[in-house]
């Protein structure tokens, strides 16, 4: 560990400059007419077709710190905690085919750009459509600090960041979001759609190669299992326990399938995803995408795996502090086992895979402090113009934040907020989701639901303890589920929770004859497609061919 | 409730097709592509069908390769559930008071 690895380093850098003279080109790219509204610079022009969606995507969901953590709890703690990342990326698909082609019809019909401006126009409610935007906006921010801490894994196993010195220190982390924040300001989510192919690519390259070449280094799959096998069932020295699950015992079964059907449930509630579904151009783009993206979960599974090859190959992540950090597993396999060139393309493929998200996330961040926050309460009169500056100003600021939060703080703390971001977020999916199907459910039943929705995770999060770490709270996502007595995902029973007031809340406000919010939609608007009214005048400037600059 | 939410401004073709429904669709078929996007999500959270060792493919344990095949039958089933869907609710065209003026426009 000691000293920089040159090699690894040079390619890094010229990868990366690579994809930032990308980022920096996309505003040529389908060049609109003018960049100064929401719809061009924050969704691209809604112009993307299936393939460019499916890179976006993959680009978006599968981020650097997915690369990161998922091998990394398969190391430390086995298939519940790890390989729970296959079914929630499978399932996930299914679920959005039956509900993201309404949501795209519906918000290219009346122009939403978020979700709290579908809840907001169905339910005519600003209450709830300010709590579905707080929630978005609170959630993705440690999303995007975590993709730092992405970076931050590669950048200390190559040697880079161990000195004293502060601000050398975090300089290359620092140089590299301020170069990601200027294209962003500048291009759009059209920037991260142009690195996306490139981090796409670099991604299944490195994974491929490491999938078929790594295991044949430690003794062939049957080694690597039995190695796993193990590690999984020696006892913990702090509780005696086995460390981890090689399969879920009987146990475990419902902290698996909840943690999988939470997450998914909750994935495409956050603001980025819906920025990158809105993005595209028809309303059946998603749902061809719904069968092609599992491209993505199957690479997922292949790196989850290699956290039991990096058990198999004796890696021992030990970070620049000299402290074990199981989350330098993946980038130390890969300074271990390959040659340093091959490292480099390996830590820009985790570096760049930062990048995609990030943008997206601030971007759709930034949207939604636009839409819902600053044209809904502050200045209900701006102007499109005004709206797309005020974002690009938004998405410089949420990026700051970002960089701070993880830079100042222990980044256990973007640990735990992540962890509660993925319980916040999916106290937004009955709003959002059934509101797409019903309005039966009371706007005051829904807020009341979500408040008591997140109190309850937050609460229940806040109070797990983990005594092996040696920390009191936020030890975990799991805790028993009331009734059932198994352990399951907090947020799952959250939702549950969130659901049953929601329906009660109902019954009880229609008795009681309280007043509905206007519904500015109409049935056939979630069937509308590209060429519709109203869809079409979304789509017209980029008929409009634009004169050479 | 109206046709549209827009009042129409007076246009010289009035609606044939009432916009607040519900596209017509072939229920049948509505149901088949439901059955088979259900599958895979009722085959992976059903743990205990799959949570085991044996038997084992090129060294795998079932646990990990069955869930690795899913990813395949559910690309296929999603795709089938797609076409399905696409012949069981045709896209009707929207002509709302918007439309006219926009074909009046052009």
């Amino acid at each position: 560990m000691s000293g920089i690895d040159g090699t690894a380093l040079a390619v890094l850098v010229v990868l990366f400059l690579l994809v930032t003279v990308m980022g920096f080109m996309a505003t040529r790219w389908r060049r609109p007419t003018s960049m100064e509204s929401l719809d061009e610079w924050g969704l691209g022009g809604r112009s993307f077709g299936t393939w460019i969606t499916w890179f976006l995507l993959g680009g978006d969901l599968y981020t650097a710190y997915t690369f990161v953590a998922v091998p990394a709890a398969m190391f430390g703690a086995g298939a519940v905690s790890g390989f729970f990342a296959v079914p929630y990326t499978i399932v996930l698909y299914p679920i959005i085919f039956v509900f993201m082609a309404r949501l795209w019809s519906v918000s290219h019909r009346h122009g939403y750009v978020t979700t709290a401006d579908f809840v907001r126009g169905r339910f005519g409610s600003r209450g709830l459509s300010l709590a579905v935007a707080v929630t978005g906006f609170l959630a993705t921010m440690p999303y995007i600090a975590l993709q730092l801490v992405g970076i931050q894994a590669v950048l200390e196993v190559i040697g880079l960041g161990g000195g004293s010195n502060i601000i050398a220190k975090d300089l290359p982390l620092f140089i590299a979001f301020a170069l990601l924040a200027a294209y962003t300001y500048s291009s759009g989510l059209r920037a991260p759609a142009v690195i996306a192919f490139v981090k796409d690519t670099l991604i299944y390259l490195v994974i491929i190669v490491a999938i078929v070449y790594l295991p044949s280094k430690v003794g062939g799959w049957d080694a690597v299992f039995s190695a796993a096998e193990q590690k999984m069932a020696k006892p913990n020295p702090v509780d005696g326990k086995p460390t981890g699950a090689f399969i879920p015992g009987a146990q475990a079964q419902w902290a698996y399938a909840t943690l999988g059907l939470g997450s998914a449930l909750a994935l495409f509630m956050y603001p980025h995803s819906i920025t990158a579904s809105l993005s595209a151009s028809s309303r059946n783009t998603i749902r061809r995408n719904a069968s092609i993206l599992p491209a993505y979960s199957f690479v997922l599974g292949l790196l989850a795996l290699l956290g039991w090859v990096a058990i198999a190959a004796g890696t021992k992540p030990i970070g620049l502090d000299g402290k074990p950090n199981a989350q330098l597993v993946i980038p130390q396999l890969f300074e271990d086992s390959f040659p340093s060139w091959f490292a480099g393309v390996a830590f820009a493929a985790i570096a760049i895979g930062a990048l995609v998200p990030a943008a997206i996330m601030s971007i759709a961040a930034a949207n939604t402090f636009t839409r819902n926050i600053y044209k809904e309460w502050l200045k209900p009169d701006a102007t499109p113009q005004q709206e797309a500056k005020v974002s690009k100003l938004v998405s410089l600021v949420v990026k700051a934040f970002a960089l701070v939060f993880v830079l100042a703080l222990d980044k256990q703390n973007a640990i735990n907020f992540q962890l509660l971001g993925g319980i916040w977020i999916l106290q937004t999916f009955p709003a959002v989701v059934l509101g797409l199907y019903t309005r039966w459910l009371h706007r005051w039943a829904l807020t009341a639901g979500w408040a008591v929705g997140m109190v309850y995770g937050t609460w229940q999060a806040w109070s797990v303890a983990n005594p092996r770490a040696g920390i009191n709270h936020f030890g975990g996502s799991l805790d028993t589920i009331p009734v059932i007595g198994q352990m399951g995902y907090i947020a799952m029973t959250a939702f549950v929770i969130n659901l049953l007031v929601a329906v009660v809340g109902t019954v009880v406000l229609r008795v009681a004859k309280a007043p509905d919010g206007d519904d500015e939609t109409i049935r056939g608007d979630y069937f509308a497609d590209a060429g519709d009214p109203r869809v079409e005048k979304v789509l017209q400037p980029l008929h409009q061919e634009a004169p050479n600059p | 409730m109206t046709t549209t939410d827009q009042p129409d401004a007076g246009g010289p073709r009035r609606d044939e097709v009432d916009h607040d429904t519900v596209p017509p669709a072939r229920t049948g078929l509505l149901v088949v592509a439901g059955v088979l996007l259900a599958i895979p999500v009722v085959a992976l959270l059903w743990v205990s069908s799959y949570s085991r060792v044996e038997p084992k493919l090129w060294g795998f344990p079932f646990f990990i390769w069955y869930q690795f095949l899913w990813v395949f039958l559910c690309s296929a089933f999603t795709y089938t559930a797609y076409r399905i869907v696409l012949l069981a609710r045709p896209h009707r065209p929207m002509t709302d008071a918007g439309a006219d003026r926009a074909g009046e426009r052009a």
